[in-house]
């Protein structure tokens, strides 16, 4: 464990020394701000006009439904496919191109603590992202009553989302001594899990169907609705381990077959 | 300290190292001569766990490098060709999280971290980001990092390469000063380092190991002979066995030849001279004699003789390039 913290702790060191932490913050809260902005005007809009109709006997609008749900469920799950490769790119890409991979490789570290390592100071990255939003939410809480229970499982979702991309980020980085293409490939291969869901809009067929259960959205509707489904949380698990696994694979490889 | 046992690596087609044998003993200083792609440092990273190797067994301190690698990484320090180094990072910053990796206990980082700052002689940089050191700064602190842990093996890949003069005599004795605490295995394709730095040498070439001694019973060994260098015109095939027949040579070599002519090392027994017998051999077979000269060996020499590539197939080469 000491050993997995040590190299966490540097991961993250790393992308505070760099640009990158700071970057996808600045993206990541920007776009978050935009819209949390136009979703909030749009609520308060849609509640003066039922106001003006007079109600009519609905209940009143939902802060959830309206703003938490179109940020965390919605825009911010495309604008990670973006981001996460920027984290995910250098992690093993960097260490192969200066060489430090030897440093590690050569230390008395197993590849799992290495591994775990390098997923954990990522995922801290990304915990400070999610946390960013709470800002949004926490004026939701001082200017409305949204209801705090579908938040935490949107957060849990969001969560879970973000380390599903990470671990397959990550993997991906071990191929290449490039980080561009470590990134770009990563890019790809996230926009056509997120995008794999469409065929369920054409297809009834069993491997249409197992293409759709494959895809990285479908999963976040629950979470997205407030519910909290064993099934959804154990698939995302599914892709992190999934992708440690693949890492682990991937750096036994680097190391040359005996 | 450590024993490499009929090493082999192979990478896909190519055989990198090919039976690899040699042991170190605890403090002593050992250079790995040879040229470049040598499997000098393929052998190293095998020896430091980088690689599995294909065949053979390497221990550590008494640790199968396959079997227990991290008790042998624990005692290994390993510097590459290019100090493992983050350029992000401050020097301090560094060798701490080098230590911790390790297995450095939090408790004596502090005075490990302290007291091989001052040894490698990076005290003035220990804050400076390490992206904006010298390539000599860099240097040390590679080395630094090797020893942080205070390893009972060291590993050195050309410790030397790409520094100024002053920087190269500063690391050799810093080097020099490591042995006796530390067992040390360094490579180097330049010879005078190995004289200056090591006790002894293993010479290796394309893979297989081509003497081992000390630096003077290397020098000593392969003066042990005369060499003698002959320019004929005639056939190479013919002269060479007749040169091999001349009472008191030992072997012949060829080492160029073009223009028809043919250029031989013979080699004989010490003091005994061959030359007016060669000249001899070669007017009464008919051959034209162009030059005949005793070659005294330098240092620079053996080592381009222990590791250049036979020169035999390259002079085929060469003159089959000619003929087309």
């Amino acid at each position: 464990m000491r050993n997995v913290m040590a190299v966490a702790g540097k991961e993250l060191r790393a992308y505070f020394h760099s640009p990158i932490a700071y970057l996808v913050m600045t993206v990541y809260t920007a776009i978050g701000g935009f819209v949390f902005y136009s979703s909030t005007a749009f609520f308060a809009l849609q509640s003066f006009r039922m106001e003006a109709q007079g109600g009519m006997g609905m209940p009143p609008l939902s802060l959830n439904e309206y703003v938490i749900r179109p940020i965390l469920g919605g825009v911010l799950t495309v604008v990670l496919l973006f981001l996460i490769p920027l984290i995910t790119m250098r992690l093993y890409a960097e260490e192969k191109r200066s060489g430090t991979i030897e440093l590690l490789l050569t230390s008395p570290l197993t590849d799992m603590e290495i591994i775990l390592g390098k997923f954990l100071g990522s995922m801290i990255l990304f915990a400070i992202l999610e946390a960013l939003t709470f800002v949004y939410f926490a004026i939701l809480f001082i200017y409305g009553n949204p209801n705090a229970k579908p938040l935490i499982a949107n957060a849990l979702g969001f969560l879970l989302y973000g380390g599903a991309l990470m671990a397959m980020g990550m993997w991906i980085s071990t191929f290449t001594k490039n980080q561009i293409i470590a990134g770009a490939v990563g890019l790809a291969a996230f926009l056509l899990l997120y995008l794999l869901d469409w065929v369920s809009a054409y297809s009834q067929t069993t491997a249409g169907q197992v293409m759709s259960y494959i895809a990285l959205t479908t999963h976040f509707d629950n979470f997205s609705k407030g519910v909290i489904q064993l099934s959804d949380v154990v698939y995302y698990l599914s892709v992190v381990m999934l992708g440690i696994f693949l890492t682990a694979r991937s750096v036994e490889a680097l190391k040359g077959r005996p | 300290m450590i024993e490499v046992e009929n090493l082999s690596k192979r990478y896909g087609p190519t055989l990198a190292v090919s039976g690899v044998s040699f042991n170190v003993q605890k403090g002593e200083v050992l250079g790995f001569l040879g040229p470049n792609g040598a499997g000098k440092t393929t052998t190293m990273r095998v020896i430091t766990g980088f690689l599995p190797p294909t065949e053979g067994k390497v221990r550590v301190a008494g640790y199968d490098v396959v079997g227990e690698p991290l008790e042998a990484k624990r005692r290994t320090g390993y510097l590459p060709e290019t100090p493992p180094v983050y350029p992000d990072m401050t020097v301090s910053e560094y060798l701490a999280f080098v230590g911790r990796i390790k297995g450095v206990s939090r408790r004596d980082l502090k005075t490990r971290l302290d007291g091989i700052i001052e040894r490698c002689a990076v005290t003035d940089v220990r804050n400076r980001q390490i992206g904006k050191l010298s390539k000599g700064y860099r240097q040390r602190v590679g080395l630094a990092q090797a020893l942080i842990h205070n390893p009972d093996v060291l590993v050195l890949d050309e410790p030397t390469a790409g520094l100024d003069p002053k920087q190269i005599i500063e690391t050799r004795e810093l080097i020099k000063g490591l042995g006796g605490q530390h067992t040390v295995i360094l490579s180097t394709h330049i010879l005078p380092e190995v004289s200056k730095t090591c006790q002894r040498v293993v010479v290796i070439n394309a893979g297989l190991i081509v003497a081992v001694g000390t630096p003077d019973e290397l020098t000593r060994r392969l003066q042990g002979f005369e060499t003698v260098l002959v320019t004929v015109e005639g056939p190479a095939a013919e002269i060479m066995e007749k040169f091999q027949r001349v009472g008191g040579v030992n072997w012949v070599e060829p080492r160029d030849a073009h223009d028809g002519r043919v250029t031989l090392e013979v080699h004989s027994e010490k003091e005994k001279d061959v030359r007016a017998e060669l000249a001899r051999a070669t007017v009464e077979s008919g051959w034209k004699l162009y030059e005949l000269k005793t070659s005294g060996l330098s240092l620079e020499e053996i080592f381009l003789k222990l590791t250049t590539k036979d020169l035999s197939e390259e002079a085929t080469a060469k003159a089959e390039k000619a003929a087309n």
